[in-house]
C-alpha cells in the first residue's frame, strides 16, 4: 500500500513535469521541469529497489546532462522567448494520435487482466528482503556476462567526448 | 482510506527513530553551520593577530544568532526583471541537495539517518551533485550580468572538480571493495590502517577537489568580493543569501564527513586494530577534562564578573560531558556500557571531521586566490591525470597484494611512488602542449592600438 | 502489491508525452530534451521488468541507455552550438539549406 503512494507520487510528478515541460516557452523553464521530471523518474527506479540506478540517473542525467543543456542555453542565449508560430494541424494531429495509442494500450491491457491465461504472464515480484544486494548484482552482471558491451560503451563515450570536443572548436583554432 | 492510513502509520511506527534523525539534521545543521561560520571568523582572526567577534555574547558566542536574526528580518529584494519562480527555487535546491546528503552520513555506528543502504557514499556523492544545479539556476535568474558569469564559472569549476573527486574517491572504493558506508569503516579496522595511508594520492587528490568542490579559497573566485561583486548571489540578500550561505557550509560538512569515512577511518579511534594502544580509549575523557581544567585556569584571569561566571559554566560542562564518557568507558558500570561504541565513535568522528575543516579554513587564511583558468588548468590538466593514473596504481597494488602476495606496505609503497612518477611525467606532457601553445599566442605579434 | 502494468502504463505516457514535445516543438534544444524524456521512459519500461522477473539485465540495458543518452546529448548540443555560429537560429523550420 506503501507502494502505491510512493508510485502515484512520483508518477504525478513525472507526467506533470513533462508536461508542463513541452509546453514551456522559456527553454530554461522547460530544462527545469524536464530536471524534476527526471528526479522523478529517478525515484520511481528507488522505489523498484533499482538503488544504483537511483544513483546513476542523479548523477548523470540530473547533474550532468541537465547542467550541459542549461550551460548551452544560456551561452546561446535561448531564454529569450521566440515568437509563437504555431501550426494547429500539426499540434492538434500529434495530441489526438498520442491519446489514440494511450487508450489503445490502456484497453488491451484491461482487458488482458480480464481474460484468464491471456495477456502479460508476468510472474510476481520477489519479496524486498530477499533481493540480492543491488550494486554487486549489477556490478557482477556487468563485469562477466555483459563485459562486450560495457568495453563497447566505453569507447561510445570516448568518440561521443572527440566529438563534442571537435564540434565546440572556433574555426580559427584548427588553422 | 483505511489500508492507506494504516501503511503510512505502519510506516511511521517502524522508521520513527530514522525520522526524527532527519528532522534534527534539518534544524540543527543550519545551526551548526552558523556557528562554523563564528569558528572560522575566530580562527582568522587569531591567525591575523587580533580576536574576531567579542560583542555578542561572551566571546561572542551568540555572533551566529544575531547574524540570523539579522538575515531574517531584512527587507527581502527582487529585481525587477527576475524569473520569480526560479529565483525563489534555487537556494531552496542548494540548500535541500546539502542536507539530503547528509542524510546517509554515518555519524558514529549508532547515528545514522539512513539505514545502511546499499550504495552508501555514492547517495552523498551524487546528491551533492545537485549543488551546482542551484548554483547555475540562482545565476541565470537574478538577470545580472556578473551574476551570470559567475554563475557559470562557479558551475564550470564544480563539475569539474566533482569528476576529480570522483576519481580520487574510486581508488578509496578499490581498497574497501564495498559503498556501504558501515563496511567501509569496518574495512578500515580490519585492514589495520586509514586509507589515507594505503591511498595517499587518491586522500590529497580528494582534499584538494573537495575544497574546489565547496568554493572554498584559494578556489573561490566565482564569489569572491573583488572579482565579480558576489558571483551568483549578487542579487541574493536577506534569508535567501543565507541559504546559499548555509549551504555552502553544510556542503563543506557533507565532503568533510566522505573524506572522513572513506580516508580516515570514520569513527575509528587512532590505531584501532593494535591492542596495545587501547589506553587511547581513554583520550576522549582526559582531553576534556583538560579542556574544562583550562577554562577554570581561565576563569580566574577574566576581567568582567560574568565572563568569570561563562568560563565556570564551560568548564563544569566540559567536566560532565568528560564523565559520562568515563562512565561510559569499557571498564566502567554495566548500564551505560552499551552505549560506549556509539558514544566514542561520534567523538572520534567529529574530531576528524573538525580537523579537516581546519584544514579548509588554515588553506583559506593563507593562500591566495587562483585565476579562473588557473583552476581549470589544475582540474583538467593537473589533477584528473594524476588521479586516474592513482587508480591503475591501486590497481595493480591489490593485484599484487593479492594475486601475487606481495607484503602490503612493500607494495603501495611502490605503486604510490610509480604513481607519482608517471602523474608527473603525464602532466609534464600534457601541459608542454598546453603551455607552448599559450607561448606560441603571445609570441605572435598582436595589434595594440593603445600601444605606444 | 503494485502490478506491472502501473509501470507500463507510466513509460508509455511519458513516451507518448516525449514523441510530442518531439514532434511539436520548433527549438531543437527542447526537441533534445523531448528524446531525453523518451529515453527515460523506455529506462522505466526495463527497470520495472527486471524487478517482475528478478533478472538484472534489464538495469544494466538501462545503465547503458543513460551512458548512451549522455553521449548523444554531448554531440547533439555540440552540434547545435557550431549551427547556431553560423545560421544564428536555432528553429528546426528556418534549417532549411537542403531545401531545394
Amino acid at each position: 500500500m506503501l507502494d502505491s503512494i510512493i508510485f502515484y507520487f512520483f508518477a504525478g510528478i513525472a507526467v506533470l513535469s513533462a508536461l508542463l515541460m513541452i509546453t514551456r516557452r522559456n527553454a530554461i523553464h522547460s530544462a527545469v521541469f524536464l530536471t524534476t521530471a527526471l528526479l522523478a523518474t529517478a525515484g520511481i527506479f528507488l522505489q523498484l529497489h533499482a538503488e544504483f540506478l537511483f544513483i546513476v540517473q542523479i548523477i548523470l542525467y540530473v547533474g550532468g546532462i541537465m547542467v550541459m543543456f542549461i550551460f548551452v542555453i544560456m551561452l546561446v542565449r535561448l531564454d529569450v522567448a521566440l515568437p509563437r508560430l504555431r501550426s494547429r494541424l500539426r499540434q492538434w494531429s500529434a495530441i489526438l494520435v498520442a491519446l489514440a495509442v494511450f487508450l489503445e494500450a490502456g484497453i488491451i491491457l484491461y482487458l488482458a487482466r480480464r481474460i484468464p491465461g491471456e495477456g502479460l504472464l508476468v510472474p510476481s515480484p520477489a519479496p524486498a528482503a530477499k533481493l540480492p544486494p543491488n550494486t554487486e548484482d549489477l556490478a557482477n552482471s556487468l563485469f562477466h556476462a555483459y563485459l562486450l558491451p560495457f568495453e563497447i560503451a566505453s569507447v561510445l563515450l570516448l568518440v561521443a567526448m572527440i566529438g563534442a570536443v571537435v564540434m565546440g572548436k572556433n574555426r580559427s583554432d584548427t588553422k | 482510506m483505511n489500508p492507506a492510513l494504516h501503511s503510512v502509520l505502519a510506516f511511521l511506527q517502524g522508521w520513527w527513530v530514522e525520522l526524527l534523525c532527519a528532522f534534527l539534521i534539518v534544524a540543527l545543521v543550519p545551526l551548526i553551520a552558523g556557528y562554523i561560520v563564528l569558528v572560522e571568523r575566530k580562527l582568522m582572526a587569531d591567525m591575523q593577530a587580533r580576536l574576531g567577534p567579542m560583542r555578542v555574547g561572551p566571546h561572542g558566542l551568540l555572533q551566529p544568532i544575531a547574524d540570523a536574526l539579522k538575515l531574517l528580518i531584512k527587507e527581502d529584494i527582487i529585481p525587477a526583471e527576475a524569473d520569480k519562480l526560479v529565483f525563489w527555487f534555487a537556494p531552496v535546491l542548494s540548500m535541500t541537495a546539502a542536507l539530503t546528503a547528509l542524510g546517509a552520513v554515518a555519524f558514529g555506528p549508532w547515528f545514522h539517518v539512513a539505514r545502511d543502504i546499499n550504495i552508501g557514499l555514492l547517495f552523498v556523492v551524487g546528491i551533492s551533485a545537485l549543488g551546482p544545479f542551484g548554483i547555475v539556476l540562482g545565476g541565470w535568474a537574478s538577470n545580472n550580468h556578473y551574476s551570470i558569469i559567475g554563475a557559470l564559472r562557479s558551475t564550470a569549476q564544480l563539475i569539474s572538480y566533482e569528476t576529480t573527486a570522483g576519481f580520487a574517491l574510486v581508488s578509496g572504493f578499490l581498497l574497501s571493495g564495498t559503498l556501504r558506508v558501515g563496511a567501509i569503516v569496518e574495512q578500515q579496522r580490519a585492514d589495520h590502517a586509514w586509507y589515507a595511508f594505503l591511498a595517499p594520492v587518491g586522500f590529497i587528490t580528494y582534499l584538494i577537489a573537495s575544497i574546489a568542490e565547496t568554493n572554498r579559497a584559494p578556489f573561490d573566485l566565482p564569489e569572491a568580493e573583488s572579482e565579480l561583486v558576489a558571483g551568483y548571489m549578487t542579487e541574493y540578500s536577506g534569508f535567501r543569501w543565507a541559504l546559499y550561505f548555509l549551504g555552502e557550509y553544510a556542503n563543506m560538512i557533507v565532503v568533510a564527513s566522505v573524506g572522513t569515512t572513506l580516508f580516515l577511518g570514520g569513527w575509528l579511534r587512532p590505531f584501532p586494530s593494535v591492542d596495545w594502544l587501547g589506553w587511547l580509549d581513554a583520550l576522549p575523557a582526559l582531553l576534556l577534562a583538560a579542556v574544562g581544567v583550562y577554562c577554570l585556569i581561565r576563569a580566574g584571569k577574566q576581567p568582567a564578573q560574568v565572563q568569570k561566571l561563562f568560563m565556570w559554566a564551560v568548564a563544569f560542562a566540559c567536566f560532565g560531558v568528560a564523565l559520562i564518557f568515563a562512565l561510559a568507558a569499557p571498564l566502567a558500570m554495566a548500564p551505560l556500557h552499551i552505549i560506549y561504541p556509539g558514544l566514542y565513535g561520534a567523538f572520534w568522528f567529529l574530531v576528524k571531521v573538525s580537523a579537516y575543516i581546519y584544514v579548509f579554513m588554515w588553506l583559506r587564511f593563507t593562500l591566495p586566490r587562483f585565476r579562473f583558468d588557473q583552476l581549470m588548468r589544475l582540474g583538467w590538466h593537473i589533477l584528473i591525470p594524476l588521479a586516474l593514473v592513482n587508480i591503475l596504481g591501486v590497481g595493480i597494488a591489490l593485484a599484487l597484494i593479492s594475486g601475487l602476495g606481495w607484503n602490503r606496505w612493500l607494495a603501495i609503497a611502490i605503486t604510490t611512488t610509480a604513481t607519482v612518477i608517471a602523474g608527473l611525467l603525464l602532466i609534464r606532457w600534457n601541459d608542454r602542449h598546453a603551455v607552448a601553445a599559450s607561448l606560441a599566442a603571445e609570441a605572435s605579434p598582436v595589434e595594440d592600438s593603445y600601444a605606444g | 502489491m503494485m502490478s506491472i502494468d502501473h509501470y507500463l502504463v507510466l513509460s508509455l505516457a511519458l513516451l507518448l508525452i516525449g514523441a510530442i514535445g518531439v514532434i511539436t516543438r520548433r527549438n531543437v534544444i527542447i526537441v533534445l530534451m523531448s528524446i531525453e524524456l523518451i529515453l527515460n521512459a523506455v529506462n522505466i519500461n526495463l527497470v520495472a521488468f527486471s524487478r517482475y522477473y528478478g533478472e538484472v539485465a534489464g538495469q544494466v540495458f538501462a545503465l547503458f541507455i543513460i551512458a548512451d543518452a549522455a553521449a548523444e546529448a554531448a554531440v547533439g548540443l555540440g552540434i547545435m552550438i557550431a549551427f547556431f555560429r553560423n545560421r544564428e537560429t536555432v528553429l528546426a523550420n528556418e534549417m532549411d539549406l537542403l531545401k531545394w
